[in-house]
């Protein structure tokens, strides 16, 4: 994660207990000498959302456009409405020997699903087992853990670096797969969500019905921590697809380079000679996948994420 | 009549009474095995649940910076292609950081402090005002979820895609003077990358379009916290807009502030994606102006191959980490302390009804055996 991540202070219990509550507020409707001024400050709420808004959508739009043009069209001036080479700029794209376009997908790809599944299954597991189970230092690990949540994991990346290169595992993917399993933000946000759901009881029930412990875990509170398990999935799905300062330091080779990492060579190689059709593309190709995925989730998204409260 | 209606009584009291004789009896064969149940038999499976956590959090992360820590007291880099061998030299590498006229600590981490600030203090301000509509009812704003989904969307863009596309928009050629040129605002193109403040604009631009949404839903979330009466009795009380604000609300959200203010600042210390790409080769970048903490730690690692100093940056980067970390801590306490007393009062308070029940039921016990007799 290349920022500290601020979702970690939202209580997850509200998600689980209900929407904030927007109707107990009406109240203030009944206030009517003031209906006039309330008109005025509604019409200056939308059109600083609108405006807004379009900052927020603009740089998506000119992207879009621009990658439907070649590149000499992008050049002579700005088009409002999308032009006709998005085929030919994809053709290009995708058959540029320099640009590994195809694999860093891929590499992109694999490593951003298997570390984001690693990272919850394995938050959870964690977060399970200082729950439920008392065991010696367990208040020490749980203190521990979040004590260091802060710290920018960059501080130790010149140790990663040394001990890739004295192991001779750069280059390879697996490398940043496995340090996901140990993510201190996303325990802490299971551990959160298991105190405010998880009845004590359903867990004796099940071992009094002769469930082992990992069954119980695998059965029983994995599908009870569902909803935390999607959400932290995509941000670190996210997190991993965006991220740039490690893979750019371990991946050196033509093939095992991810998407941010290509897009760091093509700056770096002489900028004025560059198709920029092919540019446009290239990053809508980085940007969009994201994106498609948060427009379907985002409704859920959102409310899972306002809905928490800071008192829980 | 009389006899019906206390023999009916006498067989609820006994009722009563083996219902809690049974729970008594349950209560303390049961409780202490229970408890050494826990203990005993199940701790074996909190430390396999926890170990593949902490052993990859030890080989992944403690180790390196347990290395990089050492490393920080070496002369150690790469000479000519050939690494030299590490020479133990204390503090040197940490006085070379600070205080030679070669390091480029000062004036980097100086950047970095400008393009948080001027990020920062629209975002806030921006992010405050939106929070503050989206939780007025007043308004009934329709489609707020779209406008949320909308505004909160940059911050899922890669950083480093963002750097090149503003990078790409402010050429000389780009978009924005294309635009700009079309609607006669400017007669000939602007330079952006050859000003130094531009470039700090623009980094910021992009740290305030991928921040300011994720931020309005925390201080969003935190004003849904405060109890819907406080504002109600303000309101009746004959408070204004501005007065409750600035009166309720905003002590009310102090800790969220606080909270919001330090971690965005430990974020901006790790600015690196977007300038990063932004000025990759060393263009657009005059007097090196967006160069970053970060990006120097980037630079002595893979640059200049230096681990001696990187290992040092490090760790003056996990110092004031820490520091701020801590200052996070501490203003959430608080409201942690507060949490806690109140469970403690309420767990006293539960005690005392139980003792009471207890004494009670004795009584009563008591009173029925000797009816029963």
């Amino acid at each position: 994660m290349s920022r500290i991540d601020r979702r970690l202070m939202l209580s997850p219990a509200a998600s689980v207990a209900g929407t904030p509550n927007s109707n107990s507020k009406n109240k203030k409707d009944k206030v009517k000498s003031s209906k006039g001024s309330l008109t005025v400050y509604r019409v200056i709420v939308y059109i600083v959302m609108t405006v807004l808004t379009i900052v927020c959508l603009f740089p998506f739009y000119v992207l879009l456009v621009n990658c439907s043009y070649a590149s000499n069209d992008i050049m002579k001036g700005f088009h409002w409405w999308f032009g006709n080479s998005f085929g030919s700029n994809w053709n290009t794209l995708f058959t540029d020997t320099n640009i590994p376009l195809t694999r860093a997908f891929l590499n992109s790809l694999i490593i951003s699903l298997s570390a984001a599944t690693l990272t919850v299954y394995f938050s959870a597991l964690t977060a399970y087992g200082t729950h439920v189970y008392n065991f010696k230092g367990k208040k020490f690990i749980s203190t521990f853990i979040i004590a260091i949540m802060m710290i920018p994991t960059q501080v130790s990346s010149m140790g990663l670096v040394m001990m890739c290169i004295k192991l001779g595992l750069t280059n390879q993917i697996w490398v940043l797969i496995i340090p996901a399993i140990a993510s201190p933000v996303t325990y802490f946000y299971m551990k959160q969500y298991l105190e405010s759901v998880l009845p004590y009881e359903i867990i004796e029930a099940s071992r009094v019905d002769g469930a082992s412990e990992i069954r119980i875990f695998h059965q029983i509170v994995l599908p009870i921590l569902k909803p935390a398990l999607s959400v932290q999935f995509i941000f670190s799905y996210v997190a991993n697809w965006n991220n740039f300062f490690m893979p750019s330091m371990l991946l050196t080779d033509r093939d095992a380079k991810t998407i941010p990492v290509v897009l760091s060579l093509l700056t770096g190689s002489s900028p004025a000679t560059f198709d920029k059709g092919e540019i446009y593309m290239l990053l809508t190709v980085a940007v969009f996948p994201v994106l498609i995925v948060y427009l379907i989730f985002s409704k859920g998204l959102i409310k899972n994420l306002t809905a928490g409260s800071v008192k829980g | 009549m009389g006899t019906k209606e206390g023999s009916t009584k006498t067989i609820t009291e006994d009722k009563t009474v083996f219902n809690r004789e049974i729970l008594s009896a349950e209560g303390q064969a049961n409780h202490p095995k229970r408890k050494y149940h826990k203990k005993v038999n199940y701790s074996k499976y909190g430390y396999l649940f926890i170990a593949p956590f902490i052993l990859v959090f030890i080989i992944f992360q403690l180790i390196p910076l347990g290395q990089t820590f050492y490393y920080s007291f070496f002369k150690y880099y790469q000479k000519q292609g050939d690494w030299i061998t590490p020479e133990f030299i204390g503090w040197d590498n940490f006085v070379w950081l600070l205080s030679s006229p070669q390091s480029r600590f000062w004036k980097y981490l100086g950047n970095t402090m400008i393009i948080w600030i001027i990020g920062f203090v629209p975002q806030i301000i921006v992010s405050l005002v939106l929070a503050i509509w989206f939780t007025d009812s007043r308004l009934k704003m329709k489609c707020s979820a779209f406008y949320k989904a909308v505004m909160y969307m940059p911050n899922l863009v890669m950083a480093s895609a963002f750097g090149m596309m503003f990078q790409l928009f402010f050429a000389q050629s780009g978009p924005i003077n294309q635009i700009l040129l079309k609607m006669g605002v400017i007669d000939s193109n602007i330079f952006f990358m050859e000003s130094t403040s531009w470039v700090r604009w623009i980094i910021s631009f992009i740290n305030w379009i991928m921040w300011f949404g994720n931020t309005t839903i925390l201080l969003m979330s935190g004003i849904m916290g405060i109890d819907e009466s406080v504002f109600e009795s303000a309101r009746l009380d004959g408070a204004n807009a501005s007065r409750t604000f600035w009166q309720i609300t905003m002590p009310l959200l102090k800790p969220i502030f606080v909270y919001v203010v330090i971690t965005s600042l430990i974020g901006g210390l790790q600015l690196f994606d977007a300038p990063q790409i932004f000025s990759s080769n060393g263009v657009n970048n005059p007097n090196d102006s967006i160069t970053t903490i970060m990006m120097y730690l980037y630079q002595l690692i893979q640059t200049s191959k230096n681990y001696g100093r990187a290992g040092a940056l490090s760790v003056i980067i996990f110092v004031f980490t820490g520091i701020l970390s801590i200052l996070v801590f501490k203003t959430m306490v608080p409201s942690y302390n507060a949490i806690k007393q109140e469970s403690k009062a309420y767990k006293k308070r539960m005690r005392y009804i139980k003792d009471i029940n207890d004494k009670q039921s004795a009584l009563t016990d008591g009173l029925s055996t000797k009816g029963a007799n």
